[in-house]
């Protein structure tokens, strides 16, 4: 800050541009109608917070940077997501500057409590410009904002908006073009002895003297265990800020309060010199549609239709694009396959990058849809209702309204699920859901239930079939919520955080805004696919292939039992003996680690290909079902396919789960915790289900 | 202004309006009310329960809060 760059600072140097506000301000949508395509999302050094980026031109056509920062109420932080905006606004985190202009947007049908944040970053002492978006809203549901009044009050430009629609976007680029944008010199009045206090402390702060004041007055608000808590202030800061604390109480004021309900006191006195509500005795559209969407019976319906049909389509309509993306990967295997001479690399390419990658790749049409849905869900509003229907039942389990919708998306697959934990604002509840996501049956079980239930029972009927499946499922939400339960009241003791949530009124989503954010997802999903799976991919391969067989006739088979792979599979057999399977499973077992729908790729390596030479190709399910013990006794028994399932709905068996685990949680410590203690639950599961079913008698 | 007798906001039924007196929370969860606008004066409709009787959904400042009933049960209000 004090000392300047080696290279001359530039004229031209690109304006630092950050877009802040409350979530459901529209936010999101300026940024995008700001940069369109012209934007990349990353991580901030060190946490596991998106960040969005992009650039855009300002009125003379020079090049702004533009950072999308994540929604919140308040400096004050409750979240990940929030603590990251407050960091960028202070300059204090690492590798990120401080930027040059904040853009707060503010919904101006909800003014005052958007404007709750403004109030703080005034504070700030950077340069501010207001976006009041939605004004057609305000207008519609009859508030009438004075904006050159709302300008002056405020002390900052207020810019007029309608962002969904591009309406005000000249005028904001023109606002931000301004060669000096000067630091508001408005802010919330203050109680004499609360402003003396706080200068005093802010003179004793090690930071820049720009966020020194808005550093004393977080530290004036927090507690005494928050206080405790906090790294990088030296102690004398904090006997310094205990002190002012006591000063303050002492005089009857509680700094946090009075910090508060002075903001708010002004932001009074500011709406009533610049909006007029001429009333609103009429019911707006948005109540109406509550009154049948959070309806005792209606409400339940709507929910349940909502629901079915994002499921239909996950499981339904993705199954087309799906087929064609197994197709293409099929067809890319054989044509690389006759590329190529018989060798190693081959069957590298082969058998480990293009099927193990594309056998990943293949959920993409499903993750988009779930992508498609919830955005659907979110930008129109209904999200919040989900969670307002949702909170009494998830509340039972110690868990919060909002963790149901991660549950949900586990269903497809537990990474997008995992990463909207996101929105839980505290910490203990958001582990908890990260922890038992994955016990939701996601997309990759589904072959291996498909292959169980045909071994199980060859000739069943559309209806057992799906009557089995359902019941595996059933089988997975009751431990997913038997263990939050679990995890709620023996590990994460303490009181369950209240819940207050924002209703936002419905609104019409934005499908260019959905379109960009499935598109962003599809990027790091295959991002993913090319980097840690690919990794993964041909680490397995190697682990099935290698040590190779000294007969260089052998089938196979009999190469995959010879392989580290298939000696790990003789290794754990005693291990999986109890449960009913041989050394053969053992290998399936180890090798969906990787993906769980590996399992049926290894099995018909393991069968089909044994008894390809001298019998045919039969198909899998009558390999599998005629496997004979060395006793004679068929492998396959009821008791071992219902187990085998089991075994599957609650294992942790995905790598992929686990990275964005260790990822999310920023240790290694929660991923190999629930690596733990689910291999464990579905260990002693299948172990249940194969002893006691044989001590009841069934085979 | 009638000097209503004190009240828990829970008990409420829905239409009802108030006035927030008080709180009888931890500093950290007082801290967030406030912050999102329910501060000491303010007024408030109770606006509908969810279709399991809780949480509820209060109408404050112009926008739509909603907070479960035992969190409700810690914030004392007068009716208006």
């Amino acid at each position: 800050m004090a000392s300047l760059p080696a290279e001359p600072v530039q004229e031209q140097t690109v304006r630092r541009v950050a877009i802040a506000g409350n979530p459901n301000c529209g936010k999101s949508t300026l940024f995008n109608a700001l940069t369109g395509l012209r934007q990349r999302v990353g991580n901030y050094p060190g946490v596991t917070v998106e960040r969005k980026e992009g650039t855009f031109f300002g009125s003379h056509g020079e090049p702004m940077s533009l950072l999308d920062l994540p929604g919140s109420y308040s400096l004050q932080i409750r979240s990940p997501d929030e603590a990251v905006a407050r960091d960028v606004l202070l300059g204090r985190l690492p590798g990120v500057a401080r930027p040059d202009v904040i853009v707060a947007v503010i919904d101006a049908t909800n003014l005052e409590r958007n404007l709750y944040l403004v109030a703080q970053m005034l504070e700030l002492q950077l340069p501010l410009i207001v976006a009041l978006n939605m004004v057609d809203m305000a207008e519609q549901s009859g508030v009438l904002i004075d904006v050159p009044a709302l300008s002056e009050r405020l002390g900052v430009p207020v810019i007029p908006m309608v962002a969904t629609r591009g309406v005000g976007l000249v005028a904001l680029k023109q606002a931000l073009s301004q060669t000096s944008l000067p630091a508001p010199q408005v802010r919330a009045p203050l109680p004499t002895l609360l402003e003396s206090e706080a200068q005093s402390l802010a003179k004793r702060l090690a930071v820049p003297p720009e966020v020194a004041l808005p550093e004393a007055f977080l530290l004036l608000t927090l507690h005494e265990e928050a206080l405790k808590e906090l790294a990088g202030h030296s102690a004398e800061v904090l006997d310094a800020a205990r002190s002012a604390q006591r000063t303050l109480s002492d005089a009857g004021l509680d700094p946090m309060t009075a910090l508060v309900e002075a903001r708010y006191a002004w932001i009074q006195s500011v709406c009533h010199a610049s909006v007029s509500k001429p009333g609103d005795a009429a019911l707006s559209v948005s109540d109406r549609l509550d009154m049948v969407l959070t309806h005792r019976v209606w409400g339940w319906l709507a929910f349940l239709g909502a629901m079915g049909l994002m499921f239909f389509c996950i499981f339904t309509v993705a199954q087309v694009p799906m087929d064609w993306l197994d197709a293409g990967c099929v067809w890319l295997g054989e044509r690389v396959g006759n590329l190529l001479p018989e060798s190693d690399l081959r069957s590298l390419i082969v058998d480990g990058v293009v099927a193990g990658v594309g056998g990943v790749v293949v959920f993409l049409p499903q993750i988009l849809i779930l992508y498609f849905f919830l955005g659907l869900l979110e930008d129109s509003g209904y999200m919040a209702r989900a969670a307002f229907i949702m909170d009494r039942l998830m509340s039972r389990v110690g868990l919060h309204g909002k963790s149901f919708i991660p549950l949900l998306g586990s269903f497809a697959c537990a990474i997008p699920g995992i990463m909207a934990t996101r929105t839980i604002e505290t910490r203990k509840d958001r582990l908890v859901t990260i922890l038992v996501a994955p016990l939701m049956s996601c997309s990759a079980r589904l072959p291996v239930y498909a292959l169980m239930i045909a071994v199980l029972i060859p000739g069943a009927s559309a209806l057992s079939k799906m009557g089995i499946m359902l019941g595996m499922y059933a089988l997975g939400i009751v431990a997913a919520f038997g263990m939050a339960w679990f995890f709620k009241t023996r590990i994460f003791k303490g009181e369950t955080p209240m819940l207050l949530m924002e209703m936002p009124p419905y609104r019409m989503p934005s499908f260019k805004s959905i379109a960009l954010r499935m598109l962003e997802r599809a990027g790091i999903f295959l991002r993913r696919a090319g980097t840690v799976i690919l990794a993964l991919s041909m680490g397995l391969w190697a682990l099935m292939t290698y040590p190779k067989p000294e007969n260089p006739q052998a089938s196979r088979a009999e190469a995959l039992a010879q392989s580290l792979g298939g000696r790990m599979g003789h290794m754990v057999e005693p291990l999986i003996a109890p449960l009913g399977y041989d050394w053969k499973i053992g290998i399936g077992l180890i090798g969906s680690f990787a993906a769980r729908e590996v399992f049926v790729s290894t099995m018909s390596t393991i069968y089909n290909v044994e008894k390809s030479e001298e019998d045919g190709i039969e198909p899998l399910r009558d390999t599998m079902r005629s496997e004979l013990r060395a006793d004679g006794s068929p492998v396959f028994t009821p008791l071992v396919c219902i187990g085998l399932m089991v075994f599957y709905v609650l294992a942790m068996q995905c790598v992929s789960t686990l990275a964005i685990v260790r990822r999310e949680t920023n240790s290694w410590r929660w991923p190999l915790f629930q690596l733990f203690y689910m291999t464990s639950l579905a260990y002693l599961a299948a172990l249940i289900v194969y002893q006691g079913g044989r001590l009841l008698g069934f085979q | 202004m009638t000097a209503a007798a004190p009240e828990i906001l829970s008990a409420l039924g829905v239409g009802q309006k108030g006035r927030v007196l008080g709180f009888d929370l931890a500093a950290e969860q007082r801290q967030r009310l406030l912050e999102m606008g329910l501060t000491v004066g303010v007024e408030f409709e109770v606006v509908r329960f969810a279709p399991l009787g809780d949480p509820m959904e209060l109408k404050v400042r112009g926008y739509h809060l909603s907070l479960r009933k035992r969190d409700a049960a810690c914030i004392r209000v007068a009716l208006i």
